[in-house]
């Protein structure tokens, strides 16, 4: 891949994430489902502090074993957004007001049909009247080519925080 | 500090004031007087696997340090170097054969025991005496089938007397499915912190079944296990009678009493392979337990604040008293530890879904808490008691099973919760605390 596919490549998931966050921001959580693959995996680590030297292996919950926040398919998440759009779930109604802020953005690996894109998250939930949290990590995600636009085929969340500070993960990441 | 506690707590007419919600000194004489006495969870052994293992755990508000030592004797000390102060442990896991302060570097054995003090000759010899100043370790502990439970006070009694005849509904979340006593293993633990009276959780677990109405969207959409449009979990107990009950130590529980013939119930029906492990477990039970396995467990609540889910999910839930309107949950997760992998699989799935602050149906319990909390700081809000009035008087004494039972939706459990509260805050002794003085239900008992 030559300099300028690479640039363009990069402008164009910098786009697609940004839309990605604009549907979520703008509420519209229907439209944000169509973004997952139907194969998503959807995953954010519970972390832990522990020795020098064991980060590697013990800091994060996995994928796959044990309890994380998030160790979820599609399935899941669209029961998230079904729930949502009841309007009786009351950890989100009123609904609660979501900024997701998106940088450092690198393509981590480039492939025919896939690219993986490292990132840092920054989200703001503001919700009801007095409360506020802030989430910020790194995230990794698997983009799949989907005609003109892009799939997200896996996406793992690591939020840089130990006991939870926040009273609930009722939005999406 | 004095503290009008009867004028405030009234559990005979269902009225208990806000302020024990809200008031710092309530908060204060809480973790002097409540926390400081009764039998609290710190953890479970399959946690501890391994001689040096250890987990910091809390009690009430303080660190404690769960640790099985190099002979595998099991241990919980206070998280603070005797000399001053600093955490000798911040780590959550792991395995040592040394706790060794960051500040000025006294070493611990895992038996608690002071083993280094730097320039001991030049400095203490002849004063200190190391045997004097180990951690300090509860005077009182006790593993029952895996989990682990101290209390700070020497004089506490035993723990199966602290629970009384809550154990057999403690059980249902403790034994095999298959109806083997114990056996469980946790396989995770959610921390978070959430603004709101720690009490609030503790009684949501007690048997408020009342508040179904505010897991509507989550029925609504269907999370459970088989995956049906109506419902959150499987509905194992289509025909069992419902009961709440309560016990004279404070416990209180929402359980099911199955008729005396009953049947399996598919449940996990998305999932074959699953639903036919629980049939197994399910006719193993009822052969190994008899009729003591026509109880089934639905929520609990230990006293004073170690909550259960007996089946879907199951776990225990610690609420940790984090200043007086702030709580820290610790929820931990629990499976069969010889369960097939595919069980746990299906389980762990359900459970991250159901429970916690990214579970869609807690989520809904964090929202009514905090607000409940915050609306009743107010100085006219505090002058209006709450309401526990539900099913006054309507239960029965050890009929059909030990306890105050009732068969319909009730307050009897946090009534009884509140009374018991209340008498640990005016410091009462153990013949009060354990509800002595309930005279019918303990002759029956005895």
């Amino acid at each position: 891949m030559s300099t300028i596919e690479r640039l363009l490549l990069k402008q164009e998931i910098e786009d697609f994430l940004y839309l990605e966050a604009d549907l979520l921001d703008g509420r519209k959580f229907r439209d944000w489902l169509d973004l997952l693959a139907e194969d998503l995996v959807y995953f954010m680590p519970i972390r832990r502090n522990v020795k020098f030297g064991q980060h590697d292996e013990k800091e994060n919950t996995r994928q796959g074993e044990g309890i994380s926040w998030f160790d979820e398919d599609k399935w899941t998440l669209t029961k998230r957004v079904e729930q949502v759009l009841t309007g009786v779930h009351y950890a989100e109604e009123p609904l609660s007001r979501v900024t997701h802020m998106v940088s450092n953005i690198r393509l981590l690996d480039v492939t025919p049909t896939e690219v993986t894109v490292g990132c840092r998250f920054l989200v703001y939930q503001n919700r009801v009247e007095y409360e506020n949290y802030t989430f910020i990590g790194r995230r990794t995600d698997v983009l799949r080519r989907n005609g003109e636009s892009w799939l997200i085929a896996k996406r793992e969340l690591i939020l840089e925080q130990n006991v939870l500070l926040a009273k609930n993960l009722s939005i999406f990441f | 500090m004095t503290l009008p506690i009867d004028q405030l707590i009234d559990p005979q007419r269902g009225i208990i004031s806000r302020e024990i919600f809200v008031s710092p000194e309530f908060h204060k004489e809480e973790l002097e007087k409540l926390f400081t006495r009764a039998w609290l969870f710190v953890g479970h052994v399959s946690q501890i696997p391994k001689p040096g293992d250890f987990y910091t755990s809390r009690m009430g508000e303080e660190s404690v340090i769960l640790c099985r030592d190099s002979r595998g004797e099991v241990h919980v000390f206070l998280n603070s170097c005797r000399h001053r102060g600093m955490k000798v442990c911040r780590y959550e896991q792991g395995n040592t054969s040394l706790f060794v302060c960051p500040y000025h570097s006294w070493s611990y054995t895992t038996d608690g025991k002071l083993q280094g003090v730097p320039l001991y000759r030049s400095l203490y010899e002849g004063v200190l005496n190391r045997e004097e100043w180990s951690l300090v370790e509860v005077p009182r502990l006790h593993i029952y089938k895996g989990t682990v439970w101290a209390s700070w006070d020497p004089e506490a009694p035993d723990f199966l007397t602290y629970l009384g005849g809550a154990v057999d509904h403690l059980d249902q979340v403790l034994d095999c499915r298959d109806g083997r006593p114990g056996g469980s293993e946790v396989i995770g633990v959610h921390k978070w912190v959430l603004p709101t009276n720690w009490k609030f959780a503790a009684e949501n677990f007690l048997g408020d079944t009342y508040h179904n109405p505010s897991h509507r969207s989550v029925d609504m959409i269907g999370i459970g296990p088989s995956g049906e449009k109506g419902a959150r979990r499987d509905n194992e107990y289509a025909k069992g009678q419902h009961v709440w009950v309560s016990f004279p130590q404070g416990h209180g529980m929402h359980s099911v009493w199955m008729p005396e013939e009953f049947g399996y119930q598919t449940t996990y029906a998305q999932y074959p392979e699953v639903d036919e492990y629980f049939r197994h477990c399910f006719e193993e039970r009822k052969r190994r337990q008899g009729v003591k396995a026509r109880l089934m467990p639905f929520t609990g609540n230990l006293f004073p604040n170690t909550s259960y889910h007996g089946r879907q999910p199951r776990g225990l839930c610690v609420w940790h008293p984090h200043g007086p309107t702030e709580t820290e949950a610790w929820r931990f997760f629990l499976v069969d530890a010889d369960a097939p992998a595919a069980v746990k699989d299906v389980l762990r799935r359900f459970y991250m879904r159901y429970s916690g602050p990214a579970g869609m149906t807690e989520q809904d319990d964090m929202e009514n808490w905090l607000y409940a909390t915050q609306s009743s700081m107010g100085t006219i809000a505090r002058r209006y008691p709450f309401n526990y009035q539900a099913s006054m008087g309507a239960y029965k004494t050890n009929d059909p099973i030990p306890g105050d039972v009732s068969m319909q939706i009730t307050d009897q459990t946090p009534r009884n919760y509140y009374r018991v509260y209340a008498r640990y805050l005016k410091g009462d002794g153990w013949d009060s605390l354990l509800g002595r003085d309930v005279a019918p239900m303990q002759a029956a008992a005895e």
